[in-house]
């Protein structure tokens, strides 16, 4: 039955790529009268803004796309977990904390989940959340600067999949483990013994106010389970979390098969306010956990890793009415909360009906304690008692679920490749649209808020194939952007993305674009190594380490001749961009530095190591086209034998020679 | 720019099916003004400046430290000029209001003024908006006065 959507789809597509000049179209987006409308609806005319930033994951890029809608244009990728040559970040001596774990440098992560910050549960601009799957970790990126500002890892976790979504005003980012591992204490024990000693810890990450500094509040010891998506509730359900789980078999291994062997799996519900009552009552513990906590100070412009040692837990054996397990049939991907906080939505991806749950249920089955028993001492409701309804015959393999305002719900289907739009409260299938091919995660501009902007929902594809020119066996995975301000879906835009998106929030470009950083103001450069004018630049020689205080300006560097360096010096260029205009970067790379190019913005001090690997005069210059004189932007730096006795000495234009230009120029 | 070419494909295929016109009263509103300009301009141009004389002996502190900072590495303090023109006698060759404009409405002033523009043409560099209030240019030019050797 799916098999033949699919295949309508495709033969779909395959007429509209087959229609040629007038001919009336089928109605599908394909007609050439609708395409040009679509055109019309996509196109952003030149020194126009779009309506909305996307920001996107980069998924195993480990970075953050930013997108504009309904362009589709790439705006900009920020590094989060990983080095990014293209301005130093993870290269230069102020960035490389950033990446600092408790297993030491790790330069790259796989990137999942957006979580844009929320007051009551709305989008505030202020804030975008990212998670790092492999080597468990959180990061902060300012809506701002558009960098990453923070990066927590997560302890006694493996593969922070269900994460980083947050509370309904930010008070939390939540890291449930997708991989249930032994603490990490005790963490030598046979594999076999899954179900003694693996847990499924969830971790509550608080998050200050003011300044969005997170911290571990505590860790729950749930058991051990695969945790793989959460939703906060909203308004009535503001206290609660709601986490999918699947594996509840507890398999270690062929999952495929093993994991998939019950007919429900479970929701998990955490009242993480009862929670954090249990944690005033002292019922938490302290257990040993080892993770790291990098924080970027924008006023030093550089960050600073802390290792931690241990964590706060709270074991739900000593914490009863916190946790409750809903079941919910079939492996649930999707665990969504609609804009009213009453409908909770499981997408169980191997079944055949969305489950959706209500809130005010819920709260009557355990007051009435209308239990099915219990999993590891955790009281499992009664799944007739919590549901709402179920939406019949979706579709196949639905994963994720975001609300267009109006009172309905858009499913992505990821097997039957298709995007299915119902009424949340009637439960009724109301329209669906292909996509090419096979959708992952979607998004809604607020789609996952109390307030959903609507107008678009953004299918993010797993399988590209012939979408694009082709370019080698891999291809940019494909987004496709759906107007749904009427009563049917339509395609108005394909659009390439960088990495492999997985989540994607929207938000209106007017709650962030007059907040945006321009400059780093020179008087509030807090850098310690920083050359603030001409007059400050200078070269300091601690033993091998020699610190060239240097400055850039358009077009030169001060100073830009640099003699008595020796074999085995550490070289530290400090270059502090002197410029105060909004886009004007300074470039700076030496021949032969083992190491990306720094790229400084105007205001700003970075830092760039240079271990010289032979004797002579090596060349540097500024790598980003600054001005007219930008090719002259160079200087020369002398390297002599280890034994040598060259003098340590630097100037800029002050050589015989150059007064005597100077003094031509002068004229 | 493939979006323009796109929109351009699209029109074109559109007036061969005789509904072009339509169409096209439907597109978009262009800005003409916006897709050409859009040069972000920097505060509101001045008028007025008033001096004093005996000089400021605070403003003219705060201005060489501004100019440390900030306008060092272009102008030197005798004739010599680096990227930009060295600062002796500058305050006998401009007026205050030109100054400050220069220091505090530079885009304006290279798109608007004759002499702003024959002194890009050349030095050949954009003197860079240094991010400087209309109070911290003031200083500035008193301490240009003092390089003068006004007292």
């Amino acid at each position: 039955m799916r098999t033949k959507y699919y295949l309508i789809s495709l033969a779909l597509g395959a007429l509209a790529v087959s229609q040629t000049g007038c001919k009336p179209g089928s109605g599908g987006a394909g007609s050439s009268e609708l395409a040009g409308d679509a055109a019309q609806k996509v196109y952003v005319a030149p020194g126009t803004h779009d309506e909305f930033y996307s920001i996107v994951s980069g998924g195993f890029n480990g970075q953050v796309s930013v997108i504009g809608l309904p362009s589709g244009r790439t705006l900009k990728n920020i590094a989060v977990f990983s080095q990014h040559p293209e301005n130093g970040w993870g290269y230069s001596e102020e960035t490389k904390p950033m990446l600092n774990t408790s297993h030491g440098f790790i330069p790259w992560d796989d990137s999942h989940h957006i979580a844009l910050s929320t007051t009551n549960s709305e989008h505030d601009g202020r804030w975008a959340f990212i998670n790092g799957n492999n080597t468990p970790r959180i990061a902060r990126i300012s809506l701002s600067s558009f960098k990453t500002e923070e990066i927590i890892e997560i302890p006694n976790s493996g593969g922070n999949h269900s994460s980083p979504f947050i509370t309904a005003n930010t008070e939390y980012a939540v890291a449930g483990t997708r991989f249930s591992v032994p603490p990490d204490n005790v963490a030598d024990v046979p594999i076999s013994s899954f179900k003694q000693n693996f847990k499924g810890y969830i971790s509550f990450i608080s998050i200050d106010k003011e300044t969005g500094r997170m911290g571990i509040k505590f860790q729950l010891k749930t058991p051990g389970v695969s945790y793989d998506l959460a939703r906060a509730g909203k308004g009535k359900s503001a206290d609660w979390f709601f986490f999918s789980t699947y594996n509840t078999e507890q398999a270690s291994t062929l999952l495929e098969v093993n994991a998939s062997q019950k007919d429900k799996d479970y929701i998990l519900a955490v009242n993480w306010k009862k929670a954090e009552q249990y944690l005033a009552q002292g019922k938490g513990k302290k257990e040993p956990g080892s993770y790291t906590h990098n924080v970027w100070d924008e006023d030093t412009h550089m960050a600073t890793s802390t290792l931690i040692k241990e964590v706060m837990t709270l074991d739900p054996k000593d914490c009863p009415d916190m946790l409750y397990f809903i079941p919910c049939p079939k492996s649930p991907h999707g665990c969504d909360v609609d804009p009213t906080g009453n409908y909770i939505v499981g997408s169980g991806k191997l079944a055949a009906v969305i489950p959706v749950f209500s809130f005010d249920k819920m709260q009557k089955a355990i007051t009435s304690k209308a239990y099915d028993g219990e999993f590891d001492g955790i009281p499992i409701l009664k799944y007739e008692e919590v549901l709402y309804g179920e939406v019949q015959k979706p579709g196949l393999g639905p994963l994720h679920t975001e609300f267009d305002g109006k009172g309905n719900a858009i499913t992505s289907m990821f097997v039957s490749s298709e995007l299915v739009r119902w009424n949340i409260e009637k439960l009724e299938i109301i329209d669906r649209v292909p996509t090419y091919y096979s959708v992952g995660h979607l998004s809604i501009p607020g789609g996952p808020t109390a307030k959903p902007h609507g107008k678009y929902v953004i299918a993010y594809n797993k399988i590209t194939k012939d979408r694009y020119l082709p370019t080698g066996p891999e291809l940019a995975h494909s987004a496709q952007l759906f107007d749904i301000s009427g009563d049917k879906m339509k395609l108005l835009l394909d659009f390439p993305t960088t990495g492999e998106p997985h989540y994607a929030e929207a938000i209106p470009a007017s709650l962030i674009k007059d907040n945006v950083r321009k400059i780093y103001e020179l008087e509030k450069n807090k850098h310690p190594y920083a050359a603030k004018s001409e007059k400050e630049t200078r070269i300091e020689r601690k033993g091998k380490e020699v610190h060239i205080y240097m400055t850039t300006i358009r077009s030169h560097f001060a100073p830009d001749n640099i003699e008595g360096i020796k074999m085995g010096d550490e070289v530290y260029f400090h270059v502090t961009n002197l410029e105060q205009d909004w886009d004007v970067p300074h470039g700076f790379a030496v021949r032969g530095a083992q190491n990306a190019e720094l790229l400084i913005m105007p205001g700003e001090t970075q830092t760039y190591k240079w271990i010289p690997t032979r004797v002579g005069v090596t060349p540097f210059y500024c790598t980003d086209f600054c001005s007219a004189l930008h090719q002259e932007m160079q200087g020369y730096i002398r390297v002599s034998p280890a034994n040598s006795n060259v003098p340590l000495k630097w100037g800029l234009g002050n050589s015989p020679e150059a007064a005597a230009e100077r003094a031509v120029a002068g004229k | 720019m493939k979006k323009t070419l796109w929109a351009v494909f699209f029109i074109l295929i559109l007036w061969g099916c005789g509904k072009g016109a339509k169409q096209r009263e439907d597109s978009p509103e262009f800005d003409e003004e916006k897709m050409e300009k859009q040069e972000v301009i920097h505060g509101t141009e001045i008028t007025e400046v008033i001096l004093s004389n005996p000089l400021d002996a605070a403003m003219v502190k705060e201005g060489e430290e501004i100019y440390d900072m900030k306008c060092m590495s272009c102008h030197r303090l005798d004739e010599t000029r680096i990227v930009g023109p060295g600062w002796a006698g500058i305050t006998k060759r401009r007026t205050p209001v030109w100054l400050t404009n220069m220091i505090t409405n530079v885009d304006i002033m290279l798109e608007e003024d004759p002499e702003a523009q024959k002194m890009l043409e050349e030095c050949l560099i954009r003197m860079p908006n240094q991010n400087v209030s209309l109070d911290e240019s003031r200083s500035i030019i008193e301490f240009m006065r003092k390089n003068d050797g006004e007292i």
